[in-house]
């Protein structure tokens, strides 16, 4: 019969911190996903709060466009704070 | 694409690995790189899966309730270790049904200590000891590996295995200051685990066809031979601690180049074991089969369900 779709498994460590992607799993129902999600990755209260992804559900970039996508902010320096020229004497700025 | 583009395909990505830069599942990479993290990755999952069967023998006998939750929560993280392994497998294109075929096949290898039986309680301080510190040992170096999920997977697995290894030598630290019956059942399973431990580092490097790549590629950092004595060196004054005696007769400290000296392995043993022709390789086998066979309508139903509750949604 058909097999267990596999989601991918967002955690958040504690509150006041971003839920982050630590691994994927198994499971026939998002319910079943979030409970093993549970069992596979919080053993030891690595989590408050837990997200399950359907992992065909996640559109993802593709490294061959990476050039594309990313080299253009490469050339902006003037979107850091350290290429304006400023006085000496100028503090906390 | 010709063959020189290939080739400097291939520069870039070696590069990169040299660079101590990370390898990402949709990164273009060689077809060996991929096929060899399939093997690799996978082999270790297996082990760590089939690892649960000679402990899981033993959790209903446990001869505490300490004891029993320790070695439970033990037995869990190595499903744990399985599943984040298997994972980190899939994302190189190949599916779980996959896996489990080429183990089921016995085309795929898992780590041949796990063919020993479990014969008494001791042996659960002396797979915690010897056999979690020689993985222990051979995953460290795992953590800063080049493709990206297995080394984060192994950053996890890492961190859980020291508790394992603590439970068991602590197990065998009682036993060894216990009863006289108790301790002779201490030595007994040292006896017996020793030499499979040190096995379980490889084969010796004259032997070993993948070290030169595994370098490479950061699979391996140290050669088998180095890994090995590290272990013995380690473990050697561990044993004395506790009063067991190492069961090589042979072995001795050399004060020259400050390790120790130790006899000759088995590697016929060894070689057999990893054919099939161990003690316990038929009945692991057939309980992981069992396992997947029989739990096949149970995978079904919940299948079914799923299906069921998505259709219900859709007409609601
Ligand atoms: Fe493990
Ligand atoms: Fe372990």
């Amino acid at each position: 019969m058909k097999n267990w779709p596999l989601w991918e498994v967002f955690v958040r460590s504690k509150n006041g911190l971003e839920h982050r992607h630590c691994g994927s799993l198994h499971a026939s129902d998002a319910t079943m996903a979030l409970e093993n999600a549970r069992d596979v990755y919080t053993r030891r209260m690595e989590g408050v709060s837990i997200w399950v992804v359907p992992s065909k559900e996640i559109t993802a970039s593709n490294p061959d466009d990476s050039a594309e996508l990313f080299d253009p902010a490469k050339d902006k320096a003037y979107r850091h704070p350290t290429f304006y020229e400023l006085p000496e004497e100028l503090k906390h700025m | 694409m010709s063959e020189i583009e290939m080739k400097e395909l291939e520069a870039i990505f070696d590069q990169k690995i040299a660079n101590d830069e990370k390898i990402e599942p949709k990164d273009w990479m060689p077809e060996k790189y991929r096929k060899t993290h399939i093997r690799q990755i996978s082999q270790h999952a297996h082990s760590e899966i089939v690892g649960m069967l000679p402990e899981g023998n033993w959790i209903t006998r446990a001869p505490s309730l300490r004891r029993k939750v320790a070695l439970l929560a033990k037995v869990q993280d190595e499903a744990g270790h399985g599943l984040y392994l298997y994972s980190a497998c899939e994302t190189l294109g190949v599916t779980r049904e996959e896996l489990y075929e080429q183990l089921h096949s016995g085309e795929a290898k898992y780590s041949s200590i796990f063919n020993y039986p479990t014969v008494t309680w001791a042996d659960m301080g002396a797979i915690g000891w010897l056999v979690d510190g020689a993985a222990i040992i051979n995953q460290v170096p795992l953590t800063a590996t080049s493709f990206g999920p297995y080394a984060r997977a192994m950053v996890r697995v890492c961190k859980e295995e020291s508790f394992h290894q603590r439970q068991g030598f602590e197990i065998m630290m009682t036993l060894a200051s216990g009863t006289q019956e108790q301790k002779d059942m201490a030595q007994d399973a040292l006896n017996r685990w020793w030499w499979p431990s040190l096995m379980m580092l490889g084969p010796t490097d004259a032997e070993s066809v993948h070290t030169e790549q595994s370098m490479k590629w950061k699979l391996k950092r140290k050669t088998n031979d180095e890994l090995r004595q590290q272990f013995i060196d380690q473990t050697v004054p561990q044993a004395e601690l506790i009063g067991l005696t190492i069961p090589d007769p042979n072995l001795k400290w050399n004060e020259e180049t400050k390790r120790y000296d130790f006899g000759a392995l088995d590697w016929d043993e060894f070689w057999q074991v990893v054919k099939g022709h161990g003690p316990c390789n038929k009945a692991r086998m057939d309980a992981r089969k069992n396992a997947w066979s029989k739990g096949e309508w149970v995978r079904d139903a919940a299948m079914a369900y799923a299906e069921k509750q998505e259709l219900k949604l859709e007409t609601a």
